[in-house]
């Protein structure tokens, strides 16, 4: 994927409605990380919108794209995540975004 | 060497200082149980999986270290999850293991197959289902780095039988884990939150289950008397201070003294200290403190700002910063606000109808402590003895209440008494409980006949599901429905037939006397306590109104309030 810059969260940036946010999670790769990262934002009652997983690292870790929506409760969904022992670091990647655009028009 | 799994995981567990496991065997783990046969660590076998993981529960409270329960796969996995998750809630250092059907079977619905790593995702801090006997070499002592390190909690180890059974060459074995150490405070912060000390006129701190995990209690008193600020506890943080202190207000929230509550409606700084602003301590949260600034620190990042927002979050190891800020406040005697509490203490009270009457809640719970040794433990299940005891106890010192908090499991009492006695040999261990709490973990009897601990059962009894029973009076217009137990079993009776020593307070001639007996006599007892049903846990918050609209049932009529 190419990072766009000029995909930085802006004022007005909409997905669906609602302005949205692209966190980047690099977690180890095993059967089951997926369900931590899920389940997490199920049981918290937080929405994401899109899911982009994809090995790298020789496949020793996970990239994670999560295309969330941005509101007062991303910092601490954020800090829940960062709280796995499976999630090696976490960060807001607003450049991703253009992924999920590519994604979309593959699906569609 | 050469080394089976299960044999692996033995000498691992001995490696790190676990003396005691508590567990059921099955199908799926007896390889492990075979590898316990030859080991130095003593098997207490359960009567209920949920036992084996409540009892674990209660070593690990009582010492502050991990603790380890095994279970079977399938059904015995799942026994388990309440226990896990009661220790999740909790922050419990607590390693459960499990077995599994071998690994060519996992997924196909065999006997006794469960998805016990799913199942325990939300539950744990971590879970791993070990692929290999050359993985348990590190999944083990890792599973015990994470349930001790930061904020405690329980961590699943998932063992499928057959790797359980395998043979592994390993060059040696490795070291056993450690707590990682406490993150370095900011020096910035600690001075910052010591400016908003200095500053605050009518400071009160606010102590949790944080501050017990720290092992903090010393560098609390040290602080606090400096500066002469006010403690109230969450019910986890009961005996941080000791109950005679006279800078501890009691416990705040749902069925805090009224003095209490209204000396945190009044506050100008709330300092909470290992707490997580749990509903049951806030009441409305919005309402919760309405006139303070708040600093809190905390273990645990996402607990920052995650009900209360605070003007200052710190995210430590509450012993690190105690001992930082103990040093950085100013002396003080903080006289006007002082008496301001003396003055509030004295004008709503928390009051104990009964307190001398051994066949009332407030007067057991009060003449159990009397005749109690100072070093002895207390558990309770839940309810509203919970609350009583949580009121009333003369509790003085950290892990000498064992209850649980956030999960609120009843059943937890009498499991979690035979751990903590296990552990504390030399103590007394008394378990408050209820009837309809005894009765979910009741076939642990059993185990403290075999084991012969010393767990003396005082058991409130009223033939109801008692704070049921209260909120369909109080919230659901006297509608009683499925709170009242028409059969009353003789628990004196049920004692006995279990070899449990027993005596039933209701028809002693000498109650007291009766007590007493039961108290010293070695090994376990159970004393049988009739109970008024329509006893009532006052005062209290009405489940999502403010703290500071508390109701008593009239018990503070004719006060001047």
């Amino acid at each position: 994927m190419t990072a766009c810059s000029s995909e930085s969260r802006t004022p007005g940036e909409t997905t669906g409605g609602w302005e949205s946010a692209v966190v980047r999670l690099v977690v180890r790769n095993h059967a089951g990380v997926m369900s931590h990262v899920c389940g997490l934002f199920a049981r918290r009652g937080f929405n994401v919108d899109g899911i982009l997983c994809l090995p790298v690292a020789d496949g020793a870790r996970s990239a994670i794209l999560l295309l969330v929506k941005e509101d007062d409760r991303l910092e601490q969904m954020i800090r829940q995540l960062r709280k796995l022992e499976d999630v090696l670091d976490i960060a807001r990647h607003p450049q991703a975004r253009e992924a999920f655009t590519a994604v979309a028009a593959v699906l569609a | 060497m050469q080394i089976t799994g299960a044999r692996l995981i033995t000498r691992l567990l001995e490696r790190q200082g676990v003396t005691i496991v508590a567990g059921i065997p099955g199908g799926a783990n007896l390889p492990l149980y075979d590898a316990l046969h030859g080991s130095a660590i003593r098997h207490v076998l359960a009567r209920h999986e949920q036992g084996a993981g409540f009892l674990a529960q209660g070593m690990a409270r009582a010492t502050g270290r991990p603790a380890v329960c095994l279970g079977t796969s399938g059904p015995g996995a799942t026994n388990l999850l309440t226990a896990i998750a009661d220790a999740k809630l909790d922050s419990i250092p607590l390693v459960a293991i499990t077995g599994q059907v071998p690994r060519a079977m996992i997924g196909t619905d065999a006997f006794q197959e469960i998805d016990t790593y799913g199942l325990t995702i939300p539950i744990t801090k971590h879970n791993f289902l070990v692929r290999s006997a050359a993985e348990l070499a590190e999944v083990i002592p890792e599973a015990f780095r994470i349930a001790a390190s930061g904020r405690p909690g329980p961590v699943v180890v998932d063992v499928p039988k057959d790797v359980q059974s395998e043979t592994v060459e390993l060059a040696a074995l490795p070291e056993p884990a450690r707590p990682d150490p406490a993150p370095r405070c900011s020096e910035d912060e600690l001075a910052r939150a010591a400016a908003l000390i200095d500053a605050a006129r009518r400071p009160v701190l606010l102590v949790g289950a944080g501050v017990i995990a720290a092992g903090a209690s010393a560098l609390l008193r040290r602080m606090v008397e400096r500066a002469s600020l006010p403690v109230a506890a969450t019910l986890l943080g009961l005996g941080a201070l000791p109950h005679d202190h006279p800078l501890f207000l009691g416990m705040v929230g749902m069925h805090a003294a009224r003095y209490t509550n209204r000396l945190l409606d009044e506050c100008d700084l709330l300092v909470g200290l290992g707490v997580r602003f749990d509903d049951r301590a806030t009441g409305k949260a919005a309402a919760f403190c309405p006139h303070a600034q708040i600093v809190h620190i905390d273990i645990d990042a996402s607990e920052i700002g995650k009900i209360k927002v605070p003007r200052l979050g710190i995210t430590a190891d509450v012993g690190e910063a105690l001992r930082g800020l103990a040093s950085r406040v100013a002396a003080s005697n903080r006289a006007e606000w002082i008496a301001r509490i003396g003055t509030l203490r004295a004008a709503y009270p928390l009051l104990t109808p009964g307190a001398d009457d051994p066949l009332q809640p407030y007067g057991i719970i009060r003449h159990t402590a009397a005749l109690l040794p100072d070093d002895a433990i207390v558990t309770t299940d839940v309810g509203q003895h919970q609350m009583w005891v949580a009121q009333a106890y003369p509790f003085s010192r950290p892990r000498q209440c064992l209850t649980s908090g956030g999960l609120g499991t009843m059943g937890f009492g009498l499991p979690a008494a035979i751990g903590a006695a296990l552990a504390q040999p030399d103590r007394t261990v008394v378990c408050f409980s209820g009837d309809g709490s005894l009765l979910m973990n009741l076939q642990e009897l059993a185990t403290a006949a075999e084991e012969d601990v010393a767990v003396k059962v005082i058991l409130l009894n009223n033939a109801h599901l008692g704070l049921v029973r209260q909120q369909q009076q109080l919230f659901y217009g006297g509608r009683y429905h499925a709170s009242r137990f028409h059969a009353e079993p003789d628990f004196a009776a049920i004692a006995r037939g279990f070899g449990v020593a027993a005596c039933d307070l209701g028809t002693a001639a000498d109650p007291l006397a009766s007590l007493a007996q039961a108290l010293r006599a070695p090994g376990p007892c159970l004393v049988n306590v009739p109970i008024r049903s329509d006893a009532n846990v006052y005062p209290m918050v009405p489940p999502g109104g403010a703290n500071r609209d508390m109701i008593d049932g009239g018990i503070h009529d004719g006060m001047q309030l």
